[in-house]
């Protein structure tokens, strides 16, 4: 072994390890360039730095769920409909009244944790390709919900619409929410059994079975973090637009773009490696995203386009460099 | 090593009559279909259910393609939405037209099947996110294309492989050009997958990548055909649905999962490797004959999709168990 064979594979791990890092910079200097560039300086204030970063609370927090999934060497497509479920049962449950506020809220979390180990169960237990389990919890959900409501039901009484719309100073709630939320799962994650555990699944389940890990628990425990996340995120929103609607998910496109941003944020879709902070990281570079288009002033249709090449060139910017053929 | 013990344990088996369950569940679904709804026994009955599925059926014999080649197209959809609104935004009417629209659009679906496997191939994104990336783009490209409400509708001449029926044709009296495009494409997908030296790569590349490299395979242009040939099928579907149900901005939506559902309903192995072209159109006639049987019982629209999620994970679930059975 000499010192070029061991260096090589060093750099380039800290390559990976720092490209989120790079990638947030890139995004933050072509946003100050393209604002200084336009003359918009009001755009660089610390009330739009906040506006930018609440506008993507939704997908934050799904996010934060969606990463546990990835990093179990699943993934959940379920997310959007979920989301929508939880918004308008959130909504549906409160009908105005500020006393179902908890219950509602009970409700919400329950049904996600009750989605979220159904979806661990078919994946673990039945080895369902977890694409396909999901996608087909997705369908039942939509499905069931649509059976129900066309359009906006219920409605969020005004004391729960504090949860979007209160602030301590400038901050906002919800934005010290998500981030207390990104918190709790980073020491989850770093400091406790179970977030050994789903790292050890994810990077190689075969050896964590053989070690001794219960890993159908360890599955199933991931999928019902990453449903309630989407179900937090839910609620969230229904505080937000002040009722829920059973397409306010799937319009999001949370599913794909929760995927995205812990992508971006360097957990690899094979799981086992990766963390929290990253893909917070990926939430901010692609809210900042959002922002230049809305500086610049593309056009909602294009934004879209855009939006989609962007996911796809964000994800080859991590796999490109992959020697495995991919599926 | 043990390669030719394997071999004749396999042969045995191969030698007994071995149905694919699709053709049973099909077969049971037409018969509770037609103890329920008479006239559907009736040429017209079954000529319009052909006719209903056989956008579906093309779609997901070309998804088959790169189902065995071991990903997942999830762009067909938006590609069939954006047939249908970008001929009806060029044709303006003019019944002439036709004639390069289609040309045009099958270029189209050729170029996003080649973005879609070179992206796949080359920069290594897992297919699932890429064709979603590009289902994304598409319906933006189509949102753009028509200002978002779609103008103008499509000329009899474009319709015509969806709409027009043949009529007094000896023994079954209508025959809808829809079904003939379907028995075309039908023979020509399953000619491609079974009877050709690509087909066989194909399933290599899905069984096994590494293998099939060192086995001489080019991988990379046989992935990057399968997500071409998916995407051109997804053009004919669209201008077989356009013809048959005019212009909307949300038409292909929920193709994409449709055509993967077929496909494992027909046995197909998600992540590559096997599949059949007559079990996956077989599999869309009985997603078909489900969602005719779902309206025939009076159930909701929305019914379908907990139908179709349920259908999705049993298949595989079972596809799975049955595997572990037998020990593969």
């Amino acid at each position: 072994m000499t010192d070029t064979t061991l260096a090589a594979p060093k750099r380039r791990f800290r390559f990976d390890r720092n490209a989120s890092t790079i990638l947030l910079l890139a995004a933050i200097l072509i946003y100050v360039v393209l604002v200084v560039a336009l003359g918009q300086t009001r755009f660089l204030t610390l009330e739009n730095l906040i506006a930018i970063l609440t506008r993507s609370i939704t997908l934050g927090i799904t996010a934060i769920g969606q990463t546990f999934a990835i990093l179990v060497a699943s993934i959940d497509l379920s997310v959007a409909s979920v989301i929508s479920a939880a918004a308008v049962v959130t909504s549906v449950v409160m009908n105005g009244n500020p006393a179902m506020m908890l219950p509602a809220i009970a409700a919400v979390l329950v049904m996600g944790a009750v989605i979220g180990l159904i979806n661990g169960l078919v994946i673990a237990r039945l080895e369902v390709n977890p694409l396909i389990a999901t996608l087909g919890m997705s369908l039942i959900i939509q499905g069931i919900l649509s059976y129900f409501y066309n359009n906006f039901a219920g409605n969020v009484p005004a004391e729960f619409q504090v949860f979007a719309y209160g602030s301590i100073g400038v901050v906002p709630f919800s934005l010290i929410f998500m981030f207390a939320l990104a918190g709790l799962a980073w020491f989850l994650l770093r400091f406790t059994r179970f977030g050994s555990d789903i790292y050890s699944v994810g990077g190689n389940q075969d050896a964590a079975r053989l070690a001794g890990i219960k890993t159908t628990r360890v599955i199933v425990g991931a999928h019902i973090l990453c449903s309630l996340c989407a179900a937090i995120a839910g609620i969230y929103l229904a505080s937000r637009l002040r009722s829920g609607a059973p397409w306010i998910g799937a319009e999001g496109v949370y599913d794909l773009e929760s995927i995205a941003v812990v992508v971006i944020g360097g957990t690899v879709l094979a799981g086992g490696r990766g963390g929290i902070w990253g893909t917070m990281a990926g939430v901010i570079i692609f809210s900042l995203i959002d922002s230049i288009f809305n500086v610049a002033g593309v056009d909602a249709f294009v934004k879209q386009v855009l939006r989609g090449i962007i996911i796809v060139a964000a994800v080859a910017f991590y796999a490109a460099r992959s020697q495995r053929p991919v599926a | 090593m043990t390669d030719q013990t394997a071999t004749t344990v396999q042969l045995p088996k191969r030698g007994l009559p071995k149905i694919n369950p699709v053709y049973v569940l099909l077969i049971a679904l037409v018969l509770a279909i037609i103890v329920m709804n008479p006239a559907f026994a009736e040429p017209t009955g079954y000529m319009n259910y052909l006719k209903r599925v056989a956008a579906l059926a093309i779609l997901s014999g070309g998804a088959l393609y790169v189902i065995v080649s071991g990903g997942f197209d999830l762009s067909v959809g938006s590609l069939m939405t954006l047939t249908v609104i970008g001929s009806s935004m060029l044709a303006s009417n003019d019944p002439n037209s036709t004639y390069w629209i289609i040309p045009l659009m099958l270029g189209i679906g050729a170029v996003v099947g080649l973005i879609n496997g070179l992206v796949v191939s080359y920069l290594k994104v897992p297919s699932l996110i890429a064709t979603l990336g590009m289902m994304i783009s598409l319906n933006g490209v189509a949102f753009m294309w028509s200002g978002g409400a779609p103008r103008g509708y499509l000329p009899d001449t474009f319709r015509f492989f969806g709409r027009y029926n043949i009529s007094d044709v000896p023994l079954i009296g209508i025959l809808p050009v829809a079904v003939i495009c379907l028995a075309v494409f039908g023979v020509i997908l399953w000619w491609g997958m079974h009877r050709t030296n690509y087909g066989r790569m194909l399933h290599a590349v899905g069984d096994n990548p590494q293998a099939a490299r060192l086995a001489g395979v080019p991988v990379k242009s046989v992935r990057i055909s399968a997500f071409v040939i998916s995407s051109l099928t997804a053009v004919l579907a669209g201008v077989i649905l356009g013809g048959r149900a005019g212009v909307s901005v949300d038409i292909g939506s929920g193709f994409e999962l449709q055509a993967i559902t077929a496909a494992v309903i027909g046995g197909a192995q998600l992540l590559g490797g096997r599949g059949s072209v007559p079990a996956t159109i077989a599999g869309a006639l009985a997603l078909e004959a489900i969602f005719t049987l779902l309206n025939l019982l009076g159930l909701a629209q929305p019914i379908r999709l907990v139908v179709q999620g349920l259908i999705l994970i049993g298949a595989v679930a079972f596809a799975t168990y049955q595997r572990k059975r037998v020990g593969r």
